[in-house]
C-alpha cells in the first residue's frame, strides 16, 4: 500500500486526492500535503497530476499522430500510418453520418476527444498503486494517474464544447435565431418564459451530461479498482480472488473506456450538428 | 474534488491540442486516404476499361477470322466454278472440232465415192462399147453413138 497508511478508509482517501498546488494555510505556495489542505486551497489551485498527465497524454496522441501525419503517403501505408489512419477513417466515417453541414473542425475535433479520452481511460488500467507507488518513493505524496477521474478535466472539455456549441449556434442562426429556438419551442410563443426555462435546461444539460457521464463512469471504475486493491491486504486467498476480480473488471474496462471515449466524441458531434441545425423546428 | 484552475488549464489544453489535430495532423492523413482511394478507383476503373478493351480486340479479332474464311471460301469457289467453266468450254470446244473433222472427213469421203462412182461410169461405158462391139461384130461409131453412150452411163 501507497505511504504505508493504516485504515481502507486513508487507503481510498489517499488514491481519490489529487496532487494539489496551491496557497497553503500559511500564506505560501506550495503542494497540498493533505486533502483538507488542497480543500482549503480554493479555485485558486492546478491538480497538477491531472494536469501532467492528461498533457501528457495529449502530446502522446499528438506525437503520434503527427508522426503519422507527416509521413503520410497516397501510396502503399506503413504500420504506424495503417494504425493512424484505421482511426481516422472510423471517426471520419462516425462524423460524416452525423455531421452533415460544412465544418472542417468538427471531425479533428472528434478524433482528438476520441483518442485523448481513451488515453486518458487507460491509465485507469494500469494497477492503481504502481505509479503512485513510485511518486511516493520519490517524495511525491498524492498522485492520481487518470485525469478523466478528475472533474476538473471532464467539464473542461464539456464546457469547451458547449463554448463552440454556443458559438456555432450563433454564427448559423444569427443571436435572434438563437435566442428564438430558445424561446418559441416547444410551446408557441405565448409561453416564451416557460419554453425558456425548458430549453435552457436541455442546453445547460449537454455540458453537464457530457462531463459528467464521463467523469462519473471513470471514477467508478476507479473506485472499484481501488477497492479490489484493498483486498490484496487481506491474505493468501483474499489475494488471490482480488487478483482474479481486478483482471475481470480490467477486461470489461476495456469496454467501457473505448465506450466512454467515443461517447464523448459522437455526443460532442451530435450537439454540433444541432448547433448547425438551422432548419429545424424543435 | 472541488473545481479549480485546472478546469481553465484544461479547458487551453484542450484547444490547443484540438488546433494541432486541426491543422496538422487531420488534412494531411486524410488527404492521403482521399488521394489512394482515387488512385485505387482510377486503378480499378482503367483495369475495367482494358478488359473491355481486350473484349473489344477479341471480337474485332473474331470477326476478322471469319471474314477472311469467308473470302478465301469466296476465292476457292470463284476458282473452282472458273475451272469447271474452262473444262466446260474446252469440252464443248474439243466436241465441235470433232464434229467439223468428222464433217469434213464425211464430206472428202463423199467426194472420193463421187469420183469414184464418175471413173466407173466413164470406165462403163467404154466396157460397154467393146461389149456391144464384140457383139455386134462391127464397130460402132462412138461419135455416132456418143448420145446413146451417154445415155446409158447416166442409168448406170
Amino acid at each position: 500500500m501507497a505511504g504505508g497508511t493504516g485504515s481502507s478508509a486513508e487507503y481510498i482517501q489517499h488514491h481519490l486526492t489529487n496532487l494539489t498546488y496551491g496557497q497553503l494555510p500559511d500564506g505560501s505556495w506550495g503542494l497540498a500535503h493533505t486533502a483538507e489542505e488542497a480543500q482549503a486551497m480554493g479555485f485558486w489551485s492546478v491538480n497538477v497530476d491531472s494536469m501532467g498527465w492528461s498533457i501528457a497524454l495529449g502530446l502522446v496522441f499528438c506525437g503520434i499522430f503527427y508522426a503519422a501525419a507527416r509521413k503520410a503517403t497516397p501510396g502503399v501505408p506503413g504500420g504506424l500510418q495503417n494504425f493512424v489512419e484505421a482511426i481516422v477513417d472510423f471517426i471520419d466515417d462516425t462524423t460524416r453520418s452525423i455531421f452533415t453541414y460544412k465544418n472542417d473542425l468538427i471531425a479533428p475535433m472528434a478524433l482528438t476527444i476520441f483518442v485523448w479520452v481513451w488515453l486518458m481511460n487507460l491509465m485507469d488500467l494500469i494497477p492503481v498503486d504502481w505509479i503512485p507507488g513510485l511518486a511516493s518513493a520519490m517524495g511525491i505524496h498524492y498522485m492520481k494517474i487518470v485525469p478523466s477521474t478528475d472533474p476538473n478535466i471532464t467539464m473542461a472539455m464539456a464546457l469547451s464544447v458547449f463554448v463552440l456549441i454556443i458559438f456555432y449556434s450563433i454564427k448559423c442562426k444569427g443571436l435572434g435565431g438563437f435566442l428564438g429556438e430558445l424561446a418559441f419551442h416547444p410551446f408557441p410563443k405565448i409561453a416564451a418564459p416557460v419554453n425558456f426555462v425548458l430549453e435552457g435546461v436541455t442546453l445547460i444539460a449537454k455540458p453537464l451530461s457530457l462531463g459528467l457521464r464521463l467523469f462519473g463512469n471513470m471514477y467508478a471504475g476507479e473506485m472499484i479498482f481501488i477497492l479490489i486493491a484493498l483486498m490484496f491486504t487481506g491474505g493468501l486467498v483474499f489475494g488471490v480472488f482480488g487478483g482474479v476480480l481486478q483482471w475481470g473488471w480490467a477486461v470489461f474496462h476495456v469496454l467501457i473506456i473505448t465506450l466512454q471515449a467515443f461517447i464523448f466524441a459522437v455526443l460532442t458531434v451530435v450537439y454540433l450538428a444541432q448547433a448547425h441545425d438551422v432548419e429545424s423546428e424543435h | 474534488m472541488t473545481l479549480n484552475l485546472t478546469l481553465i488549464g484544461q479547458s487551453i489544453t484542450f484547444m490547443v491540442f484540438v488546433w494541432f489535430c486541426w491543422k496538422f495532423i487531420w488534412p494531411p492523413v486524410i488527404n492521403a486516404m482521399r488521394e489512394r482511394q482515387k488512385a485505387i478507383a482510377d486503378g480499378l476503373a482503367s483495369a475495367e476499361r482494358a478488359e473491355r478493351d481486350l473484349e473489344l480486340a477479341q471480337d474485332r479479332a473474331t470477326d476478322q477470322l471469319r471474314e477472311a474464311k469467308e473470302e478465301a471460301q469466296k476465292i476457292i469457289d470463284q476458282a473452282r466454278h472458273q475451272a469447271n467453266q474452262m473444262i466446260e468450254t474446252a469440252k464443248n470446244d474439243a466436241r465441235a472440232e470433232g464434229e467439223r473433222l468428222k464433217e469434213a472427213q464425211m464430206a472428202e469421203l463423199e467426194q472420193e465415192v463421187n469420183r469414184a462412182k464418175e471413173a466407173l461410169r466413164g470406165q462403163v461405158a467404154t466396157l460397154a462399147l467393146v461389149g456391144a462391139e464384140r457383139v455386134l461384130g462391127a464397130s460402132i461409131d462412138a461419135q455416132k453413138h456418143n448420145q446413146l453412150l451417154e445415155q446409158l452411163a447416166a442409168d448406170l
